[in-house]
């Protein structure tokens, strides 16, 4: 997983200052690319930039990663005679109260979408060259990336003063009787996963938009690395799909 | 700026983004809406369900069944459309897709040791000594938690 992050650093920084492509290579490219003969040589086979192929391979291994989490959750969780249910756990929306399940998360899955909508309209508009629309959407897609650590953190804030936290668990099993504290243990280590990838989501969103708004991408002629953050934060989307499946919904 | 080169590829195969890619990104954002509304709705039937404590199981599990349906073809859009994972060279799609399938075998040979162990557990030590599992009868926890803001 590291290894693969540094591959595409590297890569990226390397080939970057490898620009040279004539109008000829251009169109030769375009004929290329409608017969498809990627494996007789003389091109990428993949027909895709080193670091954004890097990128996807990176995103692979992490989804392993998830994916080893929310199996072992799920081991767990089948493993138990009884679990909580996440109605009566997640029930509480800021300034109007309890009795409200899954009203908060919907919330917050709504802001995701939006902020994955808004840096696919990033990446589009890098697409036309267009870098003050690059700057635009990248700044709206930060906002939603922020809105939703903000209510991440009102959430853990929330459940902490419950009496959740890593070993221990107040909510009740479904059936009535005392949890264990491996509801808890997941809940937070999973968020708290897939929260960490949110926040250096931001983080990385925030330098790439100084970079595009300093003119970084269009001296280079293109805006690759806006495509390839890009893939991190869908990936922080896709991930989010099945937290809010496997914690909230079912 | 028509294509998007880099070293010699192209990296856009199809041509300059056009409107119609445009329209295919909004058209996506609904269907993404659209089906977290449906789980919504369908995660709320469950949950006035659970209401009544004779509740019909087998129907939970069939709506929790659609719910992960639905969910996997969010997933499909995200990856598809958002990602233009859908627009690559086949045999890239393939390099990253064929690896994931590794997933079926984990998810079911994994659920299914789980389920294995609370079966034999049942069958052969009943009365299991983990205090966390048994009802509580201190009266510590007479009230019960209440959950919910304080």
């Amino acid at each position: 997983m590291d290894l693969s992050v540094c591959v595409f650093l590297t890569g990226s920084i390397n080939r970057t200052y490898t620009l040279k492509t004539t109008k000829t290579e251009l169109m030769a490219n375009a004929v290329a690319a409608a017969n498809t003969k990627w494996w007789s040589g003389g091109k990428s086979p993949f027909n895709m930039e080193y670091g954004k192929l890097m990128m996807w391979y990176f995103l692979m291994s992490d989804a392993f990663t998830f994916g080893a989490f929310l199996i072992s959750y799920g081991t767990v969780r089948m493993s138990s005679p009884s679990w909580p249910d996440p109605n009566f756990v997640f029930q509480s929306f800021p300034f109007l109260g309890n009795g409200l399940p899954l009203l908060f998360v919907s919330l917050m899955t709504f802001i995701l979408i939006v902020s994955s909508v808004t840096m696919v309209l990033a990446v589009h508009e890098g697409h036309h060259g267009n870098k003050k629309g690059v700057v635009k959407y990248m700044i709206w897609t930060i906002l939603g990336g922020i809105a939703f650590l903000g209510c991440q953190a009102w959430e853990w804030t929330h459940l902490h003063h419950e009496g959740a936290w890593w070993g221990s668990n107040p909510f009740p099993n479904a059936d009535g009787t005392v949890a264990s504290s491996n509801f808890a243990n997941f809940f937070f280590t999973i968020t708290g996963f897939h929260g960490f990838h949110v926040f250096s989501g931001v983080v990385i969103n925030i330098i790439v938009t100084i970079m595009a708004w300093r003119g970084v991408f269009e001296r280079r002629g293109h805006y690759l690395m806006i495509e390839k953050i890009g893939l991190y934060w869908h990936f922080v989307d896709l991930v989010w799909v099945f937290v809010f499946l496997f914690f909230y919904l079912v | 700026m028509d294509h998007q080169t880099f070293g010699g590829e192209v990296t856009f195969p199809h041509g300059a983004p056009t409107d119609e890619s445009k329209k295919r990104i909004w058209k996506t954002t609904w269907i993404l809406s659209a089906i977290t509304l449906v789980e919504l709705a369908l995660g709320y039937w469950i949950y006035i369900m659970h209401k009544d404590p004779a509740f019909n199981q087998t129907l939970v599990y069939f709506l929790k069944g659609i719910i992960v349906i639905l969910s996997l073809a969010k997933a499909f859009y995200i990856v598809s459309i958002f990602m233009h994972l859908g627009d690559e060279v086949r045999n890239m799609i393939m390099t990253i897709v064929v690896p994931l399938l590794l997933f079926v075998w984990f998810i079911i040979a994994f659920l299914w040791d789980g389920t294995s162990w609370k079966n034999l557990r049942n069958d052969f030590a009943p009365k299991d000594p983990i205090k966390a599992e048994q009802v509580d009868h201190s009266g510590k926890h007479e009230e019960g938690h209440k959950g919910g803001l304080k």
